[in-house]
């Protein structure tokens, strides 16, 4: 199994097919870190570097596990998007770390389109661990192998997303990946967080939070970012929380199966009851738990012995 | 300075918008002006003659909005690069913008820029002056001076002036000068934070972006102080379609009110920004399918007059970023007339009509020399062949600065060889 690619910058143009093999092979993975020694020499020699332009702590963590696991030496480097300022630019960081000949940078930025100049700017595999408002395809993945050990297949279910869909790079990885596999996806928020003809996404917009839970197979919430009450885009938190918050009253509407996803940290009491959030329809922690399978398998299909 | 040697262009098609005139024949230059225009002129015997068979001969071409950089930001370019830029691109004369360090707000810059084009141009430059200030958007320029110094319009480019009660005063203290006014209509708190044009593709992309209405909105207070105020004014780089129809209705209440375009708004739209390209990203941004259409058509009713270029240089210091960081704007001037011949190849232009957007109707709009090739005009002439195609290679240009958004583009024709003042400011060489 192999990716016919040499990045992995975003879910846009990845075939069911390659999403498949991805999810395939993280499956395959998974049990090493069941094991009691969690590690196979796989990419030993190695070296992957963690690009962080903006804070993260359970991707870089996930990523750095995923790294650790397959045996390849990691190196983070956290830049600060002030260090524009100090005359380095995004070329000139990401050539100096080039000189160290790394075989694969994950990098995260605060803007949309940054990981696509470094592919343009340098030879080595990238990996976007979230791009601005952009994607994140590796929460993408992450969350269709949540859905396929959930529910056994990735096609013909309704997927609702609810909360800030125009900020968020989830969204857009989940919307995409999730329509490649031949699922529907609804959009629910406020209008303010809609982004602008969002239904080129190819996704419907729901009219209520009761419409987009209802027949939904999968509901995934968004977090809600505090600097969006700064820019008046919502009220309060209050209204934000009665309005556009999941609670146990929902999901009495809701299909009897349906799951509850969110790709963390969790705003609790906002975007998400407690009651919901730690319930038995829940799959936060598998997400996870996902994730390094996940991620793993990027590593692994980008670097490994059958990497084109 | 000596006066260069006459020049006789033989057997060009003569496409002259002053007067319509669109004929084969031969055009005379001799002492800085045109001196004869006709079918069969015989040569002064010290004269250059030159075979123009196949190719147009046009009145030089007026780009009236440009930013030369000079003075502040000779990194990018400065008014010798500038002017050999449009030089190469047919260009005769370019307004140069004021958003130059210092701003172009006093007679002592305007001086500057008018003294450095004499020394080390390639074509005429016309400066345009700041309407506040330090293009601060607080108080009035000393517009009285900066038209005497030379100055042909004022404008804020770049830099809009938010407070609309200032701008009434601005167009009403202008008007009292002759002076136009161009306007760069952003309504700020509009288009604050966003990077390309709103829509779908700024949506997938993950970009913030920039409404048209944030255009529209202002080109209709703007249209709508000169309707109160009665001044001359001007839009700039009209992208969108409802800026075309809010001048369409100032234009038929009668205000004294023009807009122009640029190329790249006629030759492209948002999709173009393709994989985060920096070279597609100005400002206003590259709006959608149906706004190009629509500026499209508006050029070609006469709706928008005139087309100019808006010529940003940049360097690879504000360009190789990410998008967001990236400076907006794009060169213009070596591309704008092959753009534009694209045009008339689609049968949207005709020949003359292109000619006269590019030459004789900034002309009219600032009061300026050219546009013509009457005898007894300025010796303001291009040549060009419009069956030369040719690729766009920004290694080759002669701004400083390579941020053009047609790299690659085939265009299907160029300027062969431009005189300004009766003096060869281009000649292409094979």
């Amino acid at each position: 199994m192999s990716l016919k690619r040499r990045h992995m910058l975003g879910l846009h143009g990845v075939s069911a097919e390659e999403i498949t093999t991805v999810l395939d092979t993280a499956e395959s993975l998974k049990e090493i870190s069941a094991r009691p020694i969690k590690k196979v020499p796989t990419l030993r020699g190695k070296t992957i570097v963690h690009f962080f332009y903006e804070a993260s702590t359970r991707t870089r963590t996930s990523f750095e596990i995923a790294a650790k696991r397959l045996s390849a030496d990691t190196v983070s480097l956290s830049a600060s998007t002030s260090s524009i300022t100090k005359g380095e630019t995004l070329i000139d960081t990401a050539k100096n770390l080039l000189a160290m000949s790394p075989d694969l940078i994950v990098m995260r930025h605060s803007q949309s389109g940054a990981p696509h100049l470094l592919a343009r700017h340098i030879p080595c595999s990238i990996i976007n661990a979230g791009d601005g408002a952009h994607e994140h395809p590796s929460q993408g993945l992450l969350d269709l192998m949540t859905i396929r050990r959930a529910k056994g297949r990735l096609d013909g279910l309704k997927v609702s997303i609810i909360g800030d869909i125009s900020h968020s790079r989830v969204a857009r990885s989940d919307i995409i990946g999730l329509n490649t596999m031949g699922s529907q996806v609804t959009v629910y928020g406020p209008r303010t967080l809609m982004p602008p003809a969002v239904e080129s996404l190819g996704v419907s917009v729901a009219g209520s939070m009761e419409e987009a839970v209802n027949e939904a197979d999968v509901i995934i919430m968004l977090r809600v970012q505090q600097e969006r009450l700064t820019d008046v885009l919502f009220p309060t938190l209050r209204e934000y929380a009665q309005r556009f918050g999941l609670g146990s009253k929902h999901l009495k509407a809701a299909k009897p199966d349906v799951v509850i996803m969110h790709p963390g940290p969790i705003n609790r009491g906002v975007e998400l009851s407690p009651e919901v959030a730690d319930g038995p329809q829940s799959l936060i922690l598998d997400q996870v738990a996902n994730g390094v399978a996940v991620r793993m398998a990027l590593l692994y299909l980008l670097l490994g012995p059958e990497a084109s | 300075m000596s006066q260069p040697r006459p020049i006789l262009l033989k057997g060009g098609r003569l496409l002259c918008p002053a007067s319509g005139i669109d004929e084969t024949g031969d055009l005379l230059l001799d002492q800085g002006r045109i001196a004869a225009m006709g079918g069969e002129l015989d040569a002064p015997a010290d004269a250059e003659i030159i075979d123009c068979a196949g190719k147009w001969v046009a009145p030089g071409l007026i780009d009236m909005h440009v930013h030369l950089r000079e003075p502040g930001h000779e990194y990018k370019e400065d008014i010798a690069s500038g002017t050999a830029a449009a030089a190469a691109g047919g260009f005769t004369a370019v307004c140069s913008m004021p958003n130059t360090d210092p701003v172009n707000d006093s007679a002592a810059v305007t001086e500057m820029i008018l003294e450095r084009a004499r020394a080390v141009g390639s074509c005429r430059v016309y400066p345009v002056g700041a309407i506040t200030p330090g293009l601060k958007g607080q108080g009035l320029s000393q517009m009285a001076e900066l038209k005497d110094a030379g100055c042909v319009a004022v404008s804020d480019d770049g830099h809009p002036v938010s407070d609309s009660r200032l701008l009434r005063r601005a167009m009403e203290y202008a008007s009292g000068f002759g002076l136009p006014v161009i306007c760069h209509s952003e309504e700020l708190s509009l288009s604050a934070g966003g990077a390309m044009h709103e829509g779908p593709v700024a949506t997938a992309l993950g970009l913030p972006g920039i409404p048209a209405e944030a255009e529209v909105a202002a080109v209709e207070r703007d249209l709508t102080l000169a309707g109160l105020t009665g001044a001359r004014v001007h839009i700039a780089h009209i992208s969108c379609a409802g800026s075309v129809a809010a001048l369409a209705r100032a234009r038929e209440a009668g205000w004294a009110v023009s807009g122009e375009t640029a190329p790249h708004y006629l030759a492209l739209c948002d999709q173009d920004v393709g994989e985060y390209d920096t070279h597609r990203k100005m400002n206003p941004p590259l709006r959608s399918q149906a706004d190009r259409q629509a500026v499209r058509q508006g050029l070609a009713a006469g709706i928008i007059q005139a087309v100019a270029t808006d010529h940003a240089p940049h360097s690879v210091l504000e360009k190789e970023l990410e998008f967001g960081f990236a400076a907006f704007g794009v060169t213009g001037m070596e591309t704008a007339l092959g753009v534009m011949l694209e045009l008339v190849e689609e049968h949207l232009l005709t020949p003359l009509e292109m000619i006269e957007r590019l030459s004789a109707a900034p002309a009219r709009l600032l009061g300026l020399p050219g546009g013509s090739l009457t005898a007894g005009g300025p010796a303001d002439v291009v040549v060009m062949d419009p069956k030369a195609a040719w690729t766009v290679d920004p290694a080759k240009m002669r701004s400083k600065s390579a941020n053009t958004a047609f790299a690659g583009r085939k265009l299907p024709g160029r300027a062969m060889l431009t005189v300004c003042g009766g003096k060869v400011t281009f000649r292409l060489e094979d």
